[in-house]
């Protein structure tokens, strides 16, 4: 495995948790992004992530070291599937590790933040009746905004 | 020649995921309006550039033999 990822297949936390954990760190948080049944109303069948895989590496390397700079002596590791997902699968993982749990929690945090605003990932939601690519504002069901 | 890529709504609205396109010398900016021309059903709102994998204003001026990806609104996590 690699520290900063995108994958096809399904995601092991553990195996991101015990590559942050050493002996200096007393704190290690770890959060996984499942794919969530109900929408605002609207179910969800399945979702379909796509990547531009080898700049979304990039941006998770690059998300890991900020947080290493915001909090000196955290280490990072972070993964991201695409391909067909369902119900309860897990997208994503962030582990990190700190001598504290204050900073674990925080750069944890601001991790997925991050990621969400410039990993470029691309989530499609299936429908009983249709389709859409999140983030867009062209193709959202009528009279609801699941845009988020 | 350089190479252009789209990603998830703009792949389906050009129907294609990458083009070999001669547009070095061009602003990102110039070669948006391009391709606003030749696709006219894609939707450009909120889309940004990445060049060589890293993201770049459009004022950048394009360098033969760089990769340029159109990054529509992200949506992972």
């Amino acid at each position: 495995m690699k520290r900063f990822e995108v994958v096809t297949e399904p995601i092991d936390p553990e195996r991101y948790r015990e590559y942050v954990v050493r002996p200096e760190a007393g704190g290690v948080t770890v959060f996984t992004g499942h794919v969530r049944e109900w929408t605002k109303g609207i179910r969800t069948v399945y979702l379909s992530f796509e990547a531009y895989t080898s700049m979304a590496e990039k941006m998770m390397e690059q998300i890991g070291r900020e947080i290493e700079e915001k909090w000196p002596e955290t280490r990072v590791a972070m993964a991201h599937r695409i391909g067909e997902l369902h119900i309860s699968d897990i997208a994503v993982v962030i582990a990190v590790s700190s001598p504290h749990r204050k900073a674990a929690y925080e750069a944890n945090e601001y991790a997925i933040e991050r990621l969400k605003e410039d990993v470029p990932i691309w989530k499609k939601e299936h429908w009983e009746n249709g389709e859409y690519w999140v983030g867009h504002q062209n193709q959202k069901p009528k009279g609801e905004d699941i845009n988020e | 020649m350089n190479k252009v890529l789209y990603f998830a709504n703009l792949k389906e609205a050009t129907g294609r995921k990458e083009e070999a396109m001669d547009v070095a010398g061009m602003t990102l900016g110039q070669l948006e309006e391009n391709l606003a021309e030749r696709y006219p059903n894609m939707t450009m709102t909120g889309v940004r550039f990445a060049v060589n994998e890293e993201f770049a204003l459009r004022d950048e001026v394009i360098e033969t033999h760089d990769t340029i990806a159109l990054i529509p609104p992200v949506s992972g996590g």
